[in-house]
């Protein structure tokens, strides 16, 4: 979509380059995230999606240098605003970490203390990284409740998380992300328990933070449809790796990888009502034991002998990149 | 019998003859009984109750044979307790299901037993539907061989023909369920229910868990196997997409109550109940980019405690007073299209059903 306007202006807010996260097992090392790289820039949402074991929440929790042993980053670059996280000293990281980096989980008790008040908890985050009275710090945990959509702010302060519904839960830990206005917010698959209606409003409130704040996003998903509608790109992971990248448009629109071209053909609403879905035989390979080259190519329908190799990420079309030998290219357009 | 099979199912001929199940005013209620402090407090007339939730009320619903009915609706909305009374494994407080016309509790001996064993459940999570040590060939195996379906000296074989038919190897049969991935232990679940062999399946978030590559080989297998076997589906999921690809038919429910119900190919074109297009606005499309995601406002209210007259007024944009005072009746709007909604009776708004 955008290629390198901004590149000579201020640093993206993050730019992931060649990110390795290894777990070191006794069983073997575990390639969980391979030579990974992605930009999200300010006010951007990129969509990280993937299926089980894949990698996505690995990528997502290394952006956050929270990646317990045995795992480990062994190699690439964290750029955050052009500071690499990988090298920070941990002092650093929780400086930053839930004030100008924060996440968002799943399950939203991760984020939550069961034992303590919502507003306990709120001041706390406020005052921990800030020297702010206690009266200012509720004063904008109320402003930031009030932003995520929970009615009655005052009164649900007081709240234990247990008196609040899944959505509701889901809004508070949202909220507490937000309290420091981060410039980067990782989100992992943080609808995925939630109802569709609660889903709609969250991800409309989402888009209006991405282009309200300036706040770069990452939303770690499963759901192709999720991210078609809120992300402005894609990156599909395969295996660790990363397939396909590029805008929401060309992703979904003109799919290079044999796998996202599989992943869309499987979803029930691109199907004719009633006849079988296209899908993808097999299943998703160990990370343990990969074969040599594609790790997807004993699935692909499209694989030749040359996939044996390790493909490159290739810019195939212009801000439009696979890791693949033989992407799937319209009649008219030559392969670069 | 199968002259329908895969297709959209013929209009009833004969009332009763080709319905498998029909839900007739069936509710379900839990109790929460008051503990003994409770009790001696409500004794000396502190005002506490037992708390009762209307998980299922008053639902009629019919499935003929060979038809695929989808259920959808939220959390806390009564379809998986609905989708238990139907595949007989949970009794209802109130009202009757009939098994093939005839009252299931009024069956006896061999007739009761096979009515069980023709309506089978698949669940979400096979994990826990699965007994973590036992072989899938004993999970596959022990009903059949208990009802007299096979004899032990072809058992071995009779197990090895359901796995392949659910698309499992053979060669796999001495291993436990935690040795399978998530795909493979859906298709054990499946193996299982299809070894007594029943006519009628309820699938209750069968695909929920699975991913997207794994989903579409699970559901391309039900599809089969209701050409294959004849089989009738209850399907009953959250997720739209896949219940507009596999149903004929779609019910939709709201705290408890059916709010409406239609083919699905009227339902997904001309919603009537604002619940179900609303629902319908809310999720999210591939197609749909940069969407502005429609929003309902509020949240589901709890089933303790629901809203009076219509369970949906104080979400919906239409909402007016007699919504609130009284329970709007599930009627029919279309030929097959029913609907639970006031706005129904009012000649002006005969607008919202396009």
């Amino acid at each position: 979509m955008e290629p390198n306007v901004a590149a000579t202006a201020a640093p993206p807010t993050l730019q992931v380059r060649n990110l390795r996260t290894h777990f070191l097992t006794r069983a073997g090392v575990v390639p969980a995230v391979d030579d990974v790289s992605f930009t999200v820039r300010r006010g951007k949402v990129l969509g990280l999606v993937g299926e089980s074991g894949s990698g996505k929440t690995v990528t997502g929790f290394s952006v956050m240098r929270l990646v317990d042993e045995p795992g480990r980053i062994v190699g690439g670059e964290i750029l955050f605003n052009g500071r690499d996280l990988v090298r920070a000293p941990e002092e650093e990281m929780r400086q930053l970490r839930g004030n100008r980096i924060a996440m968002i989980f799943q399950d939203p008790m991760m984020t939550l203390n069961p034992v303590l008040r919502i507003d306990t908890q709120m001041i706390e985050t406020m005052q921990a990284h800030t020297k702010v009275s206690r009266e200012d710090a509720r004063q904008r945990a109320r402003d930031t409740l009030g932003m995520v959509g929970i009615p009655s702010p005052d009164e649900r302060l007081k709240a234990y998380p247990h008196q609040f519904s899944g959505g509701m839960r889901q809004r508070v830990a949202i909220a507490i992300a937000l309290l420091h206005r981060p410039e980067l917010i990782v989100a992992d698959e943080p609808t995925t328990a939630l109802d569709v209606t609660i889903q709609g409003q969250i991800l409309a409130e989402v888009q209006k933070l991405a282009a309200t704040t300036g706040t770069a996003i990452i939303w770690i998903t499963h759901d192709l449809s999720v991210v078609a509608g809120l992300a402005d790109d894609i990156a599909v992971m395969y295996a660790g790796r990363i397939a396909e990248y590029g805008s929401v448009e060309d992703v979904l629109d003109h799919p290079l990888h044999p796998y996202t071209v599989g992943l869309l053909g499987s979803v029930p609403s691109r199907n004719r009502r009633g006849e079988p879905l296209r899908q993808i035989p097999g299943m998703t390979p160990s990370l343990m034991n990969l074969p040599p080259g594609c790790p997807f190519q004993a699935r692909c329908p499209r694989a030749a002998d040359i996939c044996r190799q390790d493909p490159p990420m290739a810019e195939i079309l212009p801000a439009h990149e696979a890791r693949c030998f033989r992407p799937h290219l319209a009649e008219n357009e030559v392969a670069a | 019998m199968s002259a329908a099979v895969g297709q959209a199912p013929p209009p009833a001929a004969m009332p009763g003859a080709d319905r498998i199940i029909e839900v007739v005013g069936v509710s379900r209620r839990f109790a929460k009984r008051l503990d003994f402090a409770g009790r001696i407090l409500a004794k000396l007339g502190v005002p506490l109750r037992d708390e009762v939730v209307h998980a299922v009320d008053g639902v009629d619903l019919t499935i003929r044979r060979g038809e695929v009915v989808g259920l959808v609706g939220e959390s806390g909305c009564g379809k998986s307790t609905l989708g238990r009374m139907v595949a007989g494994i949970l009794p209802p407080s109130d009202g009757t299901i009939l098994w093939k016309g005839r009252d299931r509790t009024a069956l006896q001996g061999k007739e009761a037993r096979e009515a069980v064993l023709q309506a089978q459940m698949i669940f979400q999570d096979p994990m826990s539907s699965l007994n973590p040590r036992l072989k899938v060939a004993e999970i596959i195996g022990e009903a059949p061989l208990y009802h007299g379906l096979t004899r032990r000296s072809g058992l071995a074989e009779y197990v090895d023909e359901q796995m392949r038919r659910a698309g499992l190897d053979p060669a796999f049969k001495a291993r436990y369920p935690h040795q399978f991935s998530g795909g493979q232990r859906q298709r054990i679940g499946i193996a299982r229910a299809l070894a007594v062999q029943p006519e009628f399946l309820v699938c209750d978030e069968s695909v929920a868990a699975l991913d997207v590559s794994i989903q579409a080989q699970i559901l391309n297998l039900f599809m089969r196997l209701r050409r294959e076997l004849n089989l009738t589906y209850l399907f009953i999921s959250h997720d739209l997409g896949v219940v507009e690809h596999l149903s004929d038919r779609v019910v939709i429910m709201y705290l408890g109550r059916v709010v409406e119900e239609a083919p699905t190919e009227t339902v997904f074109a001309r919603a009537n109940h604002p619940y179900t297009q609303s629902l319908l606005a809310s999720v999210p499309r591939i197609e749909a980019r940069k969407k502005a995601f429609a929003t309902v406002k509020g949240e589901i209210p709890s089933p303790l405690n629901p809203p009076s007259g219509c369970h949906f007024h104080p979400r919906c944009p239409h909402a007016f007073d007699r919504c609130r005072a009284e329970v709007p009746v599930l009627r029919e709007v279309a030929p097959g299209h029913r609907s639970r909604c006031h706005l129904n009776d009012e000649p002006g708004r005969a607008g919202l059903a396009a």
